[in-house]
């Protein structure tokens, strides 16, 4: 069996599987059923400062758009942070804590971005027993318009400033929650480091309008006839995430750094590839909210079954292992050359292949061979784009295969070259032909 | 509680059993129902259920539409194609047609149900009398239809789109042919193909004259000199004799007329059966009357065909189908003689058949089955009455790929031709291209060439 326990900058839990700041974690209710579902952590849905809590509207909060057969692909929360009386939140905490005290509970905190805020709050959260402190700098929708959430995390210079006074009056570790709108992700990240931050965790929600109902003209959810930019988050939005997990993790300013992955984690797969992109853990809401606890069941079998398979024993042998595999498109192999094959057994010739590759791209299946119905790549045309093995219905049906080494490219006449050679030495590249002069 | 007497009786069951047993064989499917089923259209190019469907029909575009939300848009895919596409999805045999070669049989052996999308969208549209065509302006041209069956139908609808003025003369007191008198009750249930009917004449400029049969009441000679052109598109009226011995006792029944009274029977109760009863035939008319003849009451039905189960011309489906309601099929059967009791049939003598020398033959061995009644199910012919000097082939009308036949401007397609399949999908086909044939004359001002010589 994979020893799935998790260290993540200190806090203990017995698996990767965190159930992020979010509905599901806003009170003692619904973590005590989590975390008898199984699950090795959560992060309690966003606390705010003393006083009378926020409001939420009292209409629809969430929207989403769906795949086949209505299974839902994407969703949109107008939901701000809890709207609950602090103290109630911070009773419940301590009690969670002290029933479940191998589990991780961690604070999700946003308060005004003032010095004397986070100094108020950080004493009584620690006073619950919580394990550490996530910074919520990543709400997109209602919080930001007052200053907080996304207003903090896209700035830079607030994160680093805030994490200062979090490092400066807490001893609890500290993991700041990065906010996705944003143009490039390495710049909080390395302002969080600068500050002092123990980890990062991202990503939280994209601003979407998910839907609009084409009777009332109205973005949903609609609310009275109007309707707002929401967080977008759900299985649509895991590239994204994995894409900003990685940029953070091969960056040679914020290398090293833990991270919490967050976006889209619906099954074990999902969450090996965030751990492998260089994330510690992962914390999951939408998947938990589709379907309910239960699915952090087939997420630890999931994982400890592919771990046992490929004979990784712990979660440490699996870190990470991708990221020095990402790289900048400039140092791509030039000299790789594949071609799609077509498994003509798992063929059930429904023609997309052919009418991909014809109508949008490079002309390289057939539709007919000797007067019949028969999808093939012709190889002199195939520049290996991939497309038919993404559009084709059947799993590995369409496969890409490399060519050998000092074979003949039927496309380009040329024979495959072994060596490396990439876009900064290549003839064609402007920049490449100054630095040769 | 009904009757278990012997002898052909009406009232077999008790009165709300005939409403279950003919109550709609495949309900229509509900808005979930089609959303699931289209979500599972590959959206195929150049795909094979299309090429599979005689009339051509987009099946994936009509699938995606549903698939979006979009049944009325659907709908007019499908009736673009084929007007009478609210019938054809009930009564087409799909698994041979489009699901046969539904590109899923090949990835889990279950196809899209295509048949039963095509009913949701044009069911979406009839029931909403969502009318997608208008007439073009008048020519003022007129042209003969002879016969209100899919095929004549089809015909019509195109011909008045394009602003011609269209007679139908029909002999029977209803239009639509097959569809109102031939198929089985379950498949057409809550009189749709007299709703269907309404839907095509909706068009206008259509004007159809029941009671008038050619041969009997007018030819095609008094056709040809009053219409610019005619389109014939009569079904198959005679029906083919057993030659066994008998065969005009009472209570030897042609299917055709069980099932056709059947149909017209508001009441089920009032139409009679057998208690022990055996069908000869292989085809679908044979496995309508068996069913149909078993869900009125009928003890025991037996079909018995000269040939193997491979040679049926009923598909694997309604082989099933009719498996399923208590049907036994018997094969390498032929008849004899038909054997009286009192003037009434009693049974039916058969012989066990053989092919030898590549000839069906029969081995001399013979055995008697008990029945009160006999459905003779073994083929319709044609019988050309008042056709003049019409070319003819195999006992059906010569025509070319357009559907001419010898005489000029003169059209036929249907049952009545010697082309294709015998399916309704088919003689819409027909009288659909028959319609564009003409068109293309009439526009031309020009005489077609003679087809058929």
């Amino acid at each position: 069996m994979a020893d799935l326990r998790n260290n993540f900058v200190g806090i203990k839990s017995p698996n990767p599987f965190w159930l992020a700041s979010a509905p599901p974690t806003d009170k003692a209710y619904n973590v005590e059923r989590a975390f008898k579902a199984g699950w090795g952590g959560v992060v309690w849905k966003t606390l705010g400062e003393e006083g009378p809590p926020v409001v939420n509207v009292n209409g629809p909060r969430y929207g989403a758009i769906w795949g086949a057969d209505r299974r839902l692909l994407g969703l949109n929360n107008i939901e701000l942070i809890t709207d609950r009386d602090l103290y109630t939140n911070l009773r419940e905490m301590k009690q969670v804590k002290m029933n479940w005290p191998d589990r991780a509970l961690i604070a999700s905190i946003m308060v005004p971005c003032e010095e004397e805020s986070w100094k108020a709050i950080l004493p009584l959260v620690e006073e619950t027993g919580a394990d550490g402190i996530e910074l919520n700098f990543g709400c997109p929708h209602g919080m930001s318009e007052r200053g907080m959430g996304a207003a903090v995390g896209q700035v830079p210079e607030y994160i680093e400033m805030v994490v200062r006074w979090c490092k400066q009056y807490t001893r609890m570790p500290v993991i700041t929650k990065l906010t996705p709108n944003i143009t490039d992700i390495r710049k909080p990240a390395r302002a969080a480091k600068a500050g002092g931050t123990d980890a990062v965790s991202l990503i939280n929600t994209i601003n979407s309008i998910v839907s609009v109902d084409l009777d009332s003209f109205a973005p949903n959810p609609t609310v009275g006839g109007k309707g707002t930019h929401g967080g977008y988050c759900g299985p649509a939005v895991k590239p994204i995430a994995l894409n900003m997990v990685a940029e953070i993790a091969r960056d040679p300013e914020t290398y090293g750094l833990p991270i919490s992955g967050i976006g889209g984690v619906t099954t074990w797969r999902d969450a090996a590839e965030f751990l492998v992109l260089g994330a510690g853990n992962v914390q999951v809401c939408t998947a938990a909210m589709t379907y309910g606890f239960k699915i952090v069941q087939e997420m630890i079998s999931g994982l400890s079954d592919w771990m046992d398979a490929k004979g990784h024993r712990s979660l440490d042998d699996i870190c990470g292992r991708a990221v020095p595999n990402v790289t900048d498109w400039q140092y791509l192999d030039l000299n790789y050359i594949a071609k799609a094959h077509i498994d003509q057994d798992a063929c059930i010739k429904c023609g997309r292949c052919h009418i991909a590759c014809e109508d949008t791209s490079h002309q390289a299946i057939t539709q007919f061979v000797d007067g019949v119905r028969h999808f093939e790549v012709m190889e002199d045309e195939c520049v290996g784009c991939n497309l038919c093995v993404n559009v084709c219905p059947v799993e590995n049906c369409i496969t890409m295969v490399g060519l050998e080494p000092g074979t003949l490219d039927q496309r380009t006449g040329k024979i495959v070259d072994p060596n490396y050679a990439n876009w900064t030495t290549h003839p064609n590249n402007p920049m490449a032909r100054q630095a040769a002069e | 509680m009904g009757t278990t007497q012997s002898g052909i009786h009406r009232g077999r069951l008790a009165p709300a059993e005939y409403e279950t047993n003919f109550s709609d064989l495949h309900p229509r499917l509900d808005d979930h129902e089609a959303l699931v089923a289209a979500d599972r259209c590959y959206f195929c190019y150049d795909a094979p259920c299309m090429t599979a469907c005689p009339t051509s029909i987009d099946i994936p575009l009509f699938i995606r539409q549903i698939s979006t939300g979009n049944p009325i848009g659907s709908a007019k895919t499908i009736f673009d194609q084929n007007i009478l596409g609210g019938m054809c999805a009930r009564v087409c045999p799909t698994e041979t047609l489009c699901e046969q070669v539904c590109v899923r049989n090949t990835a889990e052996h279950r196809p899209v149900e295509i048949g039963r999308l095509q009913r949701y969208a044009t069911d979406v549209a009839i029931a909403s009398n969502t009318q997608f065509y208008e007439r073009a302006a008048r020519t003022g041209k007129a042209i003969a239809v002879v016969g209100a069956g899919p095929a004549g139908l089809a015909c019509a609808h195109r011909l008045a789109m394009a602003g011609h003025d269209v007679v139908i003369f029909e002999a029977r007191e209803k239009a639509g042919g097959l569809n109102e008198y031939g198929i089985a009750t379950y498949k057409a249930v809550d009189d749709f193909a007299q709703a269907e009917v309404d839907y095509v004449l909706a068009i206008g400029g259509i004007e159809v004259k029941n009671g008038l049969k050619l041969g009997r009441d007018f030819t095609l000679s008094d056709l040809t000199a009053n219409f610019d052109a005619v389109f014939l598109g009569m079904g198959l009226s005679g029906v083919n004799a057993l030659g066994a011995e008998g065969e005009n006792l009472p209570g030897v029944v042609d299917a055709v007329d069980f099932i056709a009274e059947l149909r017209q029977a508001a009441d089920k109760a009032t139409v009679p059966v057998g208690r022990r009863v055996v069908v000869i035939g292989g085809g679908m008319t044979a496995i309508d009357a068996a069913v149909q003849a078993k869900l009125l009451g009928a003890e025991e039905v037996t079909i018995c065909y000269r040939r193997g189960k491979e040679h049926m011309n009923a598909s694997e489906f309604e082989q099933d189908l009719a498996a399923s309601k208590g049907v036994m099929i018997r094969h390498w059967l032929q008849p004899r003689r038909v054997i009286a009791r009192d003037g009434h049939v009693a049974g039916i003598e058969v012989e066990y058949t053989e092919m030898r020398d590549g000839k069906l033959t029969g081995t001399g061995e013979t055995g008697v089955l008990a029945a009160d009644q006999i459905f003779k199910a073994i083929g319709q012919t044609f019988e050309p009455a008042g056709l003049g000097s019409l070319a003819m082939a195999g006992g059906r009308i010569a025509i070319d790929a357009e559907g001419r036949t010898s005489i000029a401007n003169v059209w036929a397609g249907g049952d009545c031709v010697k082309a294709g399949e015998d399916l309704t999908v088919t003689s819409v086909a027909q009288g659909r291209d028959a319609a564009d044939s003409i068109n293309r004359m009439l526009a031309a001002g020009a005489q077609p060439a003679v087809a058929v010589a």
